[in-house]
């Protein structure tokens, strides 16, 4: 058996696959009573699981699977196992609310003509269900994370741009005016002179600059 | 060139996108969240020696909770589907709590110590019948406790380790109503007692090990019976006859069945009313409410029944307690004046008394309603007693030794309605300024506020920061503040209990049951509607507390003679009531005021009959003047139609006062019943500001909202899918959205989905609405936005028409006129189910808008406006996308830092209510279910006003080393400038 595995592992995901396939049927789906249907699933967190988080409402007995928007609502059992009763053949709509987990909402449709058989997609994704395990699709952070100290976001920050600034002006701008020309300043002085004091006006686009 | 660097700052600055956000250690400093859990039905104590003590109680808001015997405080807590109503509550095995809910279908089983479910397990059964829950305590089989339940016609045994079913019985061959499951004393035996018809009396005895029926009796009764039955002993019951004038003694010893009736007038002079057996388990004895008088009745041994004591129908009986091997004892609360009498009695002898207490009762909280009794043995080996009362105004209380020990305000899981109030205005010498403690502890707070920001804060440090917060916020003061965040949040709940909460910490300033909502005789069944602002004391009457007005009604039906009352927001003290000859259908805020700013209301009533309040002349001339501008509308959801009124004439006939008009109808919308239903109508927030009428796109195009105040927003779905989600195909289905001017009964717009169905939720501001349904083709969730833009406007872009004047922009709006408006509309996905939509209001309406979604999750999302804007496309262009306009995408994001009640949930969200601060950046939000959760909102940053972690330490640092550095490159330049010239 192993070598088979070793020697075409594809193969042996594909008939695991298959092999789900068709358990699946048989774990999603009760036969109808006079009651309607019923429906279990099971809702699959990974280290939520018994782990009781830091946050109120991080455990799975926070956890809520909800049908139709509220229509009815359920919650875990300690394995994860959840099941809806009494329910109409045709599609429905399983949300699970659970804090700090993004599931998507899932549908999940029940045939009347051939009782037994269930299909589940994933209504975000699109994405087939060959058996109604839900998990989430991304954990969820409610808060800003605080960014360790470093002297980036403090260069970053308004004020130290302002600092930047006048460092650059401070310490740059002489070397700048020291590079020039003799001549080219001082004739540039005397265009400065000439043309007065420098106004906000003439440094805006366009209108100033016609007078 | 420096003006240049600058606004690329500012450019930087503002590109960061404005979403509200929090870090973990700004929780609770502008937010709170407070948990509640209703009005309690069940109470059962775990109160063992070792461990904690708790008392599991189930609520009439659908709650499953684990308390605190000691403090009253949640260990944890279960808010169950809103039809999923709690018919019984037990304990099994010590360490599972057994619910039994859904009429008598769903059992779950809760472990004590940490609320998980650890099964659960569905009845079946086809007929309705009364649900009871009963387990076997006595009774153990490999360490097993059977549960006994018998609903839906069927009595079910089910294992109190994995809720596997055991056996089940079905009575529905011989239509059986089952009153009673007895269990017998010490044995595997069970007695199962109900009617069948209307006359027979059927018992059954029934191995409870394995459903196998001993014994089976019936006997008919000529009287027949009503259906209440009181047990006795384990093989006695009172009943009630057809007529309730007869007391029905059945025993039912040795396999056969003994009537015996006693006419209640022999026992009582006088049986005027209606007779009633009290549900309580008592030993021996019963309980018999007749009109406001309640009979305790003993059965001796022969099925003779004597009267122990008459008490008044304000007295409450608790369910008897087996507290030593044999004995039984049951709680007896009586009122007198502001006490309450609790009286501990042994079962079967009424005059010992074994607690005597009085207890020192807050009139506010009207009677007592429930009483739960729970014993404990004191260190001297004597039994002490324990009682949990719940009052009328649906608190909770603790009652030990005759003192209280704690109390919970559990009428505010119950919200009904909310309004708010501004706090009085801070007068001089009212409260003396703090003096600012010194500039070393100042500089000292701001220091570690700096480290905080830098993460190089320690543990305490950072508990130090927190402190120093709360102490700076001022939050909980009761004046009004600068910036308009303090506020008195005035609820209504259904216990008819009005509440204060302050905004700043959400405690109770005051509270007041109001006497008009309470149950009396001359009012049944008092329902509590609405709460608006009365009077807001604004430019003449400054030294007035404002007051609201409270809208309630005797009764459930809308042709119920109404309530009003008037009560003072800062005292809490109800100033006026009103009960009124006419009941209230619609109640009409009127934009005018009188010389004591009092609002105008108008009431209308089930005749279409409007009332003025307040009834002064002075009130009656304001309107007058205005009665030609006056326009309502009302919907007949059930009928399809929308109508359109106006004051016709003065009343004429019965009632009629000088307050009172004659209504007409204007205009009427009938939707045809065989393909639309109404499911949802919404218009705009009457209070709502809107800033700026014209809006101006990338290409210097002027677009023109139109706003008004009549729009309503219906939604209607095709009848067959009205119903749940995959009750309908989407062939069949589809939600027709309509725009309707409410003056002229115009329809403005008109869009059909197909293939979608409700619920709606809609939410309507300025010239936009979005709405929330379900799509059926893709089984998601949608959300569209309609903006209405007004077309006749649309020339008036031409700077010289301006110029010249020859522009409309001053033409009154007028709602008579045929307006040429245009409509933009975009559909987007959304992953989750709705419970309520509001959208953020601010003191100007010039900051952007936040949608609030509460989800099914029961979090509250806020969603920017800039997400649902009909103008987004796939690729926008340069410009549109300075302007802010987000590449279309098909699904609205969730971002979780968006979601304003972060890590937290408001169990069983209901609504939000959003009012604007003063300061124009800021909104508050408050919401509400079982819990309550209040925040502030700043939908694009607080852009005026400074953060409250602003660190002016970090100015100050960069202004003394700027200084320095001047001081520093002055004497570099001195110094320099002298080298050049020695050179």
């Amino acid at each position: 058996m192993s070598s088979i595995i070793r020697s075409n592992p594809v193969l042996f995901v594909l008939f695991v696959q298959l092999f789900l396939s068709l358990l699946s049927s048989a774990l999603a789906i009760a036969p109808a009573s006079s009651d309607g249907y019923s429906i279990s699933g099971r809702v699959k967190v990974p280290g939520l699981l018994g782990k009781v988080l830091g946050s109120p409402g991080g455990k799975i007995s926070n956890v809520k699977v909800i049908l139709n928007g509220g229509q009815s609502i359920t919650y875990l059992r300690p394995d994860g196992y959840f099941s809806f009763h009494n329910m109409s053949a045709g599609t429905h709509l399983i949300e699970v609310s659970a804090i700090g987990y993004f599931f998507s909402p899932v549908r999940v449709d029940v045939s009347a003509r051939n009782p037994g058989k269930v299909q589940a997609a994933l209504t975000e994704t699109r994405r087939g269900l060959t058996e109604l395990v839900l998990e989430p699709l991304r954990e969820e952070h409610y808060y800003e994370i605080r960014e360790p100290f470093n002297i980036m976001s403090v260069v970053k920050s308004p004020m130290g741009l302002m600092m930047g600034f006048m460092l650059v002006v401070v310490f740059l701008m002489p070397k700048l005016m020291e590079n020039m020309d003799p001549e080219e300043m001082k004739r540039a002085q005397e265009e400065m002179r000439s043309s007065g004091v420098p106004s906000l006006a003439n440094l805006m686009p366009g209108t100033a600059r016609s007078n | 060139m420096a003006i240049r660097f600058f606004l690329v700052v500012l450019l930087f600055l503002s590109c960061t996108t404005p979403s509200f956000s929090l870090y973990e250690d700004q929780v609770g400093l502008m937010d709170w969240h407070q948990q509640y859990i209703g009005k309690v039905k069940h109470a059962v104590f775990h109160t063992q020696k070792t461990g904690r003590k708790r008392v599991v109680v189930s609520t009439e808001e659908n709650v499953v909770a684990s308390l605190d015997l000691r403090h009253g405080e949640i260990f944890w807590r279960h808010v169950l589907g809103t039809n999923d109503v709690v018919d019984g509550i037990e304990i099994a095995l010590g360490k599972y709590i057994i619910t039994l809910s859904s009429d008598g279908s769903i059992l779950r089983a809760w472990n004590l110590p940490d609320g998980q479910m650890v099964w659960e397990s569905f009845l079946q059964g086809s007929k309705h019948s009364k649900p009871l829950l009963l387990v076997l305590t006595n009774l153990k089989v490999d360490k097993d406790n059977v549960i006994l339940v018998s609903s839906k016609g069927c009595l079910h045994a089910v294992s109190s380790i994995d809720g596997e079913v055991l056996w089940r019985k079905d009575f529905t061959a011989e239509s059986l109503e089952v009153q009673k499951v007895i269990q017998l004393h010490d044995s595997g035996k069970i007695y199962v007692v109900g009617f069948a018809g209307s006359s027979q009396f059927h018992v059954y005895k029934i191995n409870a090990l394995d459903g196998e029926l001993l014994k089976h009796e019936s006997a008919t009764f000529s009287g027949g019976f009503v259906g209440e039955v009181a047990l006795v002993s384990s093989d006695t019951l009172v009943a009630l006859d057809a007529t309730r004038t007869v007391l029905v003694t059945i025993v039912f010893k040795d396999g056969e069945i003994k009537f015996q009736q006693t006419y209640i007038s022999n026992l009582v002079g006088d049986t005027s009313g209606v007779v009633m057996i009290l549900p309580s388990t008592l030993k021996g004895t019963f309980a018999l409410k007749i009109n406001t008088l309640m009979l305790f009745i003993r059965v001796t041994g022969e099925g003779k029944l004597e009267v122990v004591e008459k008490v008044d129908h304000a007295t409450v009986v608790s369910d008897a307690l087996s507290f030593s091997e044999d004995k039984q004892a049951f709680a007896v609360v009586q009122h007198g004046g502001n006490k309450i009498h609790l009286t501990v009695k042994l079962g079967d002898d009424w005059n010992s008394d074994l607690v005597k207490e009085n207890i020192e009762m807050d009139h506010l909280r009207g009677h007592v309603h429930k009483v739960f009794v729970n014993n404990y043995v004191r260190t001297d080996r004597s039994h002490g007693f324990r009682a949990l009362i719940v009052m009328e105004d649906h608190s909770l209380l603790l009652v030990q030794q005759g003192k209280i020990v704690w109390n919970r305000e559990d009428s505010l899981a119950s919200i009904i309605d909310v309004t708010t109030s501004e706090l009085p205005v801070e007068k001089d010498g009212v409260s003396v300024a703090k003096v600012e403690h010194n500039l070393f502890e100042w500089l000292k707070g701001h220091l570690l506020k700096l480290k905080g920001t830098l993460m190089l804060a320690s543990a305490e440090d950072v508990v130090a920061i927190q402190a120093i917060r709360l102490k700076s916020s001022k939050k909980s003061k009761m004046t009004r503040d600068h910036n308009g965040f303090r506020k008195l949040l005035i609820v209504l709940t259904k216990a008819g209990k009005f509440f204060a909460l302050h905004s700043g910490d959400g405690r109770v300033v005051w509270s007041l049951l109001l006497p008009s909502l309470r149950k009396s005789e001359a009012c049944d069944n008092p329902t509590g509607l609405n709460v608006y602002q009365w009077q807001i004391p604004h430019h003449h009457a400054m030294d007035e507390n404002p007051s609201v007005l409270v809208v309630g009604r005797c009764g459930f039906s809308s042709n119920a003679p109404g309530v009003l009352s008037f009560v003072d927001a800062y005292t809490g003290k109800e100033l006026n009531s009103l009960d009124l000859a006419h009941s209230i259908v619609q109640v009409i805020p009127l934009p005018f005021t009188d010389s004591t700013e009092q609002r105008l209301h108008l009431l209308v009533d089930a005749d279409r009959r409007v009332h003025l309040y307040p009834k002064t002349p002075e009130a009656k001339s304001t309107f007058e003047q205005e009665i030609s501008n006056i326009y309502w509308y009302s919907v007949e959801a059930d009928n399809g139609i929308i109508k359109g009124h106006v004051i016709k004439s003065k009343c004429i006939g019965k009632g009629a006062d000088d307050f009172c008009y004659d209504t007409g109808n204007l205009w009427s919308i009938v939707f045809p019943s065989e393909s639309e239903k109404i499911i949802a109508t919404v218009t705009r927030k009457p209070n709502e500001v809107v800033h700026t009428q014209a809006k101006v796109s990338v290409d210097q195009d002027v677009m023109y909202k139109y706003i008004s105040k009549n729009l309503l927003f219906v939604a209607t779905v095709s009848p067959k899918a009205s119903g749940t989600i995959g009750s309908v195909d989407p062939e069949e289905s589809s939600l027709v959205a309509y725009l309707i001017d409410t003056v002229s009964g115009r329809i403005l717009h008109r869009m059909t989905h197909h293939g979608a169905q409700g619920p709606v939720h809609a939410v309507f501001s300025e010239n936009w609405v979005v709405y929330h349904y379900f799509n059926l083709r893709a089984h998601r969730y949608e959300m569209s936005v309609i903006e209405i833009y007004d077309q006749s406007r649309a020339e008036n872009k031409d700077v010289l028409k301006l110029i010249l004047g020859k522009h409309n922009l001053t033409a009154p709006v007028s709602s008579y006129s045929r307006p040429e408006v245009v409509t933009k509309s975009q559909s987007y996905y959304f992953t989750h189910s709705v419970k309520a939509i509001a959208v953020t209001l601010t003191a100007k309406g010039i900051t952007s808008k936040q949608l609030l979604i509460g989800t099914i999750g029961d979090q509250v999302l806020a969603l920017d406006k800039r997400f649902l804007d009909p103008r987004r496309s796939i690729n926008p262009t340069q410009a549109e996308k300075e302007e802010g306009i987000i590449p279309l995408t098909d699904a609205l994001p969730i971002i979780p830092q968006s979601y304003i009640t972060h890590s937290l949930k408001v169990e069983g969200l209901r609504g939000i209510i959003t009012v604007p601060a003063k300061l124009e950046s800021t909104t508050l939000v408050f919401s509400y279910g079982v819990d309550l959760f209040f925040t502030r909102l700043a939908p694009s940053r607080t852009y005026d006003s400074l953060t409250e972690d602003f660190s002016y330490a970090l100015l100050l640092i960069t202004i003394v080393a700027l200084v320095a550095a001047i001081f520093v490159t002055w004497v570099l330049s001195e110094k320099k400038e002298l080298r050049e010239k020695w050179r």
